[in-house]
């Protein structure tokens, strides 16, 4: 596995895959609202169009986040592809982000 | 909601945690509908407590509640919490909800974050149990992660926020390790709470004391200070001391002291309800007496606590089995109960603890601590007589019987008094010794005092066989108390004397019948001589008279004959009465002697 990132970081190979996420959040809470804006940023530049984003509202949804085991927002969980990975807080650091969602460090300028 | 609770507030109106002790310092329990902080070091109970209030309204006050554990696994508090009697896997199916929050350690953090999901999930919950309690057990845990001061009191509002609109009664649980490392928000979430509670942990002398201290109770009295703690079968117990109401009371019932001897020198035994106190050196059978006692108590049919230091109580029951006490059917039965501590490995406290759990559990009317003494060798000396001090008041509060004995070394019953210092608030203290002479040792057995009742002030000598424990006399000869051999020997020389006075006395009675045997048959030998003389005496004067009157006759008859004027002057009458009788004479003198004369 890390031979094949540390491949796809050397060649700066697309990624074709879609990535899955869901991203638990807490109605208008800040830290919840950043967390939005700074995932949306992230896609945006790395993923294009290959993401699909779930948003759900822990408030609207507590069994939903129950079922999920989200206990903290905003929390951003990979579904796909494996592994499965979980990231808390505000999104700020997108370098610890993009390490989650197994994207190629090297794609970072 | 918010605005409501603080422009409104309510009087305060508190819930029993139903922990025994707890519930008496904080005057009722924690404040209801408000949010109460558990801080101390690791270890020291601060789950177990959130926990047993949980399960312990649960239960009693049929109020759902939720935990939610930072720190552990739900499996792990379970198996934590399997030792206490609280059934939790049961209790998580109905009226207990656990939230596992830990967080996975696979888990990356960026940035900060926020409790609300958390609130929102728990705010479900809460509504789908009908919850009234609620437990946040290790904030610390979840508050580290933010890795910032400024967010983890921004969190922390967050959370007193959501507790004040919510009519939860919660309890928070946070680690805090000792005064020199306490976080600034920790000082904050002092703040927030209503009641904050202090547990605490240190070894003294090697013995771990758990402690626990109420800091805080707005709007509230409490008792101030540090309380012991212990763990015992249901959970957190507190040491709290008894009421002074307790000491009202005395009862005149006597209650035998387990065997005939010991209760007539004590007046008919001990009174009910009071302390008697054993004291003595090893082996002078405390232990015994105190299993007696027992015994008896169980054979009257009242339920008995007894409780052994340092011995286990089969091997105890084994020990008496071989004195005649049987303890078996008792034990089977239920109406006894044995408790076992060793105190190596527990302090004073926690076994006064788990004493005052047992009392309260089986309810006994008699009890038998052996020996107290062995609290003084863990711990301080100071704590273990105060340990025994509350010991002692505890059981009386209870009205329990007890017989405590106490080990003195050396003879000296003085001794006591300076070691545990209970011969003073005992009632009756009964000290054996040993009495060492004509190379044995004899047990003694004395009183030296009991309240309210006349005793005997005699030293009696405790003699064990397998038909148990019996006081006999002691032989007190030339101002020495004799025991044992000796007793013995004075004993069968005493015997050997009477035997001998015995057949000195029947030789005498013989020797002198004898003597009144020969007496009488010579006074009827006499008798016969003495009828013999007496005989012959009156045939002689009977002969004398005849003799004499014969000569008369004759001189008459001379001088009739002769017809001297002698003759004419005699009287006629007078001659012929003399002429009868000496006819009569000639012809019956023979036949008749006695008549004649």
């Amino acid at each position: 596995m890390a031979r094949k990132r540390t491949k796809a970081g050397l060649t700066g190979a697309p990624v074709t895959t879609v990535v899955v996420m869901r991203l638990y959040i807490a109605g208008t809470a800040p830290n919840s609202v950043k967390a939005i804006a700074n995932l949306q940023a992230i896609c945006g530049r790395y993923l294009k169009d290959s993401y699909k984003l779930e948003i759900i509202d822990v408030c609207e949804h507590p069994r939903r986040a129950l079922a999920d085991g989200v206990l903290v927002t905003p929390s951003l969980a990979k579904v796909s592809p494996a592994p499965a990975s979980n990231v808390i807080g505000n999104l700020s650091d997108t370098g610890s982000v993009l390490a989650a969602l197994g994207l190629p460090a090297g794609a970072i300028e | 909601m918010t605005a409501k609770k603080s422009a409104n507030p309510r009087p305060l109106s508190k819930v029993a945690t139903g922990i025994h002790g707890f519930d008496e310092i904080s005057r009722g329990g924690l404040p209801r509908n408000r949010t109460s902080l558990v801080v101390g070091a690791a270890g020291t109970g601060k789950t177990v407590f959130a926990l047993q209030t949980l399960v312990n309204a649960a239960r009693r006050g049929r109020q759902p509640g939720i935990f939610v554990a930072f720190e552990e696994g739900t499996r792990a508090i379970f198996a934590n919490a399997a030792t206490f009697g609280w059934n939790l896997p049961a209790l998580a199916k109905s009226a207990l909800f656990f939230l596992d929050a830990r967080l996975s350690p696979t888990v990356v953090q960026s940035g900060e974050f926020e409790l609300g999901g958390m609130l929102a999930i728990l705010e479900a919950k809460k509504r789908e149990l009908g919850a009234a309690w609620i437990v946040f057990d290790g904030i610390d845990v979840l508050l580290a992660l933010l890795q910032n001061p400024s967010a983890e009191i921004r969190q922390i509002h967050g959370l007193r926020d959501w507790l004040a609109h919510t009519d939860l009664t919660a309890i928070i649980t946070a680690k805090m390790e000792g005064d020199t490392a306490t976080p600034a928000n920790y000082g904050f979430m002092q703040f927030m709470a209503d009641c904050v509670i202090r547990f605490d942990r240190r070894l003294e002398q090697g013995i771990a004391l758990r402690r626990l201290e109420i800091t805080k109770y707005r709007g509230s009295d409490f008792s101030p200070g540090e309380f012991p703690l212990s763990f015992g079968p249901q959970g957190i117990e507190v040491a709290a001391p008894g009421s002074a109401a307790a000491l009202l009371g005395a009862s005149s019932e006597r209650v035998s002291s387990g065997f005939g001897g010991l209760d007539s020198m004590l007046g008919g035994g001990v009174f009910r309800g009071t302390t008697t106190l054993i004291t003595g050196a090893p082996g002078t059978s405390k232990t015994t007496l105190a299993g007696k006692f027992a015994e008896s108590a169980c054979r009257r049919g009242e339920r008995t606590l007894f409780v052994s230091f340092d011995e286990g109580g089969e091997r105890i029951r084994r020990n008496l089995t071989s004195v005649g006490i049987h303890l078996d059917a008792y034990l089977k039965s239920g109406l006894l109960r044995m408790y076992s501590g060793r105190t190596d490995a527990i302090n004073p406290e926690e076994h006064l603890i788990r004493i005052a759990a047992l009392l309260l559990e089986h309810q006994p009317r008699c009890m038998v601590i052996d020996p107290l003494s062995a609290l003084a060798k863990s711990g301080a000396l100071g704590s273990a007589r105060a340990v025994g001090n509350r010991l002692i008041y505890q059981v009386r509060d209870h009205h329990v019987t007890a017989f405590i004995t106490s080990l003195v070394e050396g003879d000296d019953p003085q001794a006591e008094t300076t070691e545990m210092q209970i011969s003073t608030i005992a009632d009756t203290w009964i000290h054996l010794s040993y009495l060492v002479r004509g190379g044995e040792r004899n047990r003694a057995l004395t009183i030296v005092k009991s309240r309210g009742t006349r005793h005997s002030n005699q030293v009696r000598e405790l003699v064990l066989s397998a038909a148990g424990p019996a006081l006999t006399e002691v032989y007190s000869s030339g101002g020495e108390v004799l025991m044992g051999t000796l007793r013995w020997e004075k004993e069968a020389e005493e015997r050997a004397r009477k035997l001998q006075r015995h057949a000195e006395f029947t030789q005498k009675r013989r020797e002198l019948r004898f003597a009144e045997a020969d007496i009488t048959a010579r006074i009827a030998a006499l008798q016969v001589d003495l009828d013999r003389a007496r005989g012959e005496l009156a045939r002689y004067s009977s002969e004398d008279d005849a003799r004499q009157a014969s000569s008369k006759e004759r001189k008459n008859k001379v001088l009739r004959m002769r017809g001297s004027d002698g003759a004419a002057a005699a009287v006629p009458g007078k001659r012929r009465g003399a002429r009868i009788s000496a006819k009569s004479r000639k012809h019956n003198g023979d036949q008749e002697p006695r008549r004649g004369s």
